[in-house]
């Protein structure tokens, strides 16, 4: 194996490399305006030990809070979207445990407000929602099967968000542990809201794990999963990897991640 | 306009994060650094053999990690496959395909180690489940539980012990699929129980544990001891 192929095998995974290099100018000039906008307030005597030692003689940066921020901003979707859903008499069936599921969103909200406050940064200001998806769910609070359809497209992206902004975090290794730890949760989210549908009979085929592009092609689902669709290489071919015949495993054993911009464009319609 | 729509600042800054290929480069370079003196010493079988106290010792650095995150792999299959040649008693149709897509995912970790790791992977392990008994549909999915419950804790606590980006993402893209697993384990065992107060804090945190704290739990199915005292610790 030369250097040569796996640069080359590393271009056939991430095949926009070049596209994004072309952007990097303009990248880097809107993220100095970015941090010079955000008031980086000096850290509160009182914290957890966690943020003193997070930010202990150091900032943290436009970019990571922008992260923060953002992260901030789909709990509180997530978070919205079930506490709706649980208000309504006879939608949710008690055996389901969505309420598990609000209760977590909720600990996420609060937790991503205190870490952004703690760091100086503003939690940025929740908006409304048409969680009608401007009526491609029209009936999501009074049909359950809708109701867990968007919440499987709510949890996969969910899950493909915290996953593209990992790298990002990197510098800030308590921020980057949280993360993880709040990633894994909504990845668990993600496989209880496919077994649920499965066994109320809504789709007697899903599965906990994402195959292929998970039958939304051509619908406005389809972001979602663009990336697992095209993927069964990670580095190397994971299809039939080492000769063992593992069948999905090829785009399942992988979760894709998404970029902030394709996650906005997702959630878009889910905005007021 | 929503709140999280008005953020323009970030969704401009968003190509930022999409690796560059400088960044690839110089990631696979320090990667390749270190491999390419291995490759000096490699012409002669390419695994690890070192041993401290009777323990093989997965080397230093990312490759440490990388290993170390590979003998865990090398143990779920390795436990998978074992359920997977003869079901436990009663076991049903959709429990045979979850378990079997489980025993595919983690052997598709599994050879993605092995080939990542080229010149400085781990010998191939050799596991002892006699605590285990696979007849017993119990026995078989507590333990399973256990090992992915533990596998996400690890891969929680690995990140940051990463140095090669490109690592740490692919770590992402195995974490979640294991958070996957051990929340169909923990649903077939007890239908709601995907994420349970167990595991999940009073912040919405999972579970976190370092390298050490793993092994403390998985040595006992380790027949093939290994250590993780020299992996990075921060």
């Amino acid at each position: 194996m030369d250097i040569s192929k796996i640069i080359e095998e590393l271009e056939n995974v991430d095949p926009e490399v070049y596209d994004r290099i072309d952007q990097r100018r303009n990248v880097i000039k809107n993220f100095f305006n970015f941090s010079s906008k955000i008031a980086i307030a000096a850290v509160p005597v009182a914290l957890g030990s966690m943020f003193n030692k997070a930010y202990a003689g150091s900032n943290v940066s436009g970019k990571i809070m922008g992260v923060l921020n953002f992260a901030f901003g789909l709990e509180h979707l997530e978070y919205r979207f079930y506490e709706t859903a649980l208000s309504k008499s006879g939608l949710v069936p008690k055996k389901d445990n969505i309420n598990v599921i609000r209760d977590h969103e909720k600990a996420h909200v609060k937790f991503l407000q205190q870490t952004i406050t703690a760091a100086g940064g503003t939690p940025v200001a929740e908006g409304g929602y048409d969680f009608t998806a401007k009526g491609l769910y029209p009936n999501v609070f009074t049909d359950y099967a809708q109701f867990l359809m968007e919440a499987q497209a709510f949890e996969d992206t969910g899950v493909a968000a915290y996953k593209g902004q990992a790298g990002r975090l990197k510098p800030n290794n308590d921020l980057l542990e949280a993360a993880l730890r709040i990633h894994s949760v909504e990845a668990r989210h993600a496989a209880h809201i496919r077994f649920a549908r499965r066994i109320n009979g809504f789709d007697t085929t899903v599965k906990p794990r994402v195959i292929g592009n998970d039958k939304t092609k051509g619908t406005p689902l389809e972001p979602i999963y663009k990336r697992e669709a095209k993927h069964v290489k990670v580095i190397f071919n994971i299809n039939n990897i080492g000769g063992y015949k593992t069948g999905n495993a090829g785009t399942s054993s992988f979760d894709e991640q998404l970029h902030m911009n394709e996650v906005l464009d997702i959630v878009k319609p889910f905005m007021a | 306009m929503s709140s999280i729509q008005n953020t323009s600042v970030e969704k401009n800054e968003t190509e930022q994060q999409q690796t560059p290929l400088s960044f690839i480069r110089r990631d696979f370079l320090k990667f390749a650094g270190v491999g390419a003196v291995d490759v000096l010493f490699a012409t002669s079988g390419c695994k690890i053999h070192s041993k401290v106290g009777g323990r093989l010792n997965p080397g230093k650095g990312d490759f440490s990690v990388l290993n170390y995150a590979y003998a865990l792999e090398q143990m779920e299959a390795a436990f998978y496959e074992k359920v997977i040649s003869n079901f436990y008693t009663g076991a049903t149709e959709m429990e045979k395909y979850f378990l079997t897509d489980i025993r595919n995912d983690e052997i598709a970790h599994r050879e993605f180690f092995r080939e990542v790791l080229f010149l400085k992977k781990l010998t191939k392990l050799e596991f002892d489940f006699s605590t285990v008994n696979f007849n017993n549909r119990s026995s078989v999915l507590n333990t399973a539980k256990e090992s992915e419950d533990t596998g996400v804790s690890a891969y929680n606590g690995a990140g940051k012990l990463l140095d090669v980006r490109l690592f740490l993402k692919e770590a992402g893209k195995i974490v979640s699929v294991e958070a996957r697993h051990a929340a169909t384990i923990r649903n077939m065992i007890s239908y709601g129980d995907f994420a349970g107060d167990d595991i999940i804090n009073a912040d919405g945190l999972d579970v976190v544990q370092t390298p050490a704290q793993v092994l403390a739990k998985a040595d006992k199915y380790f027949k093939t001891k290994i250590t993780v005292q020299y992996l990075p610790t921060t």
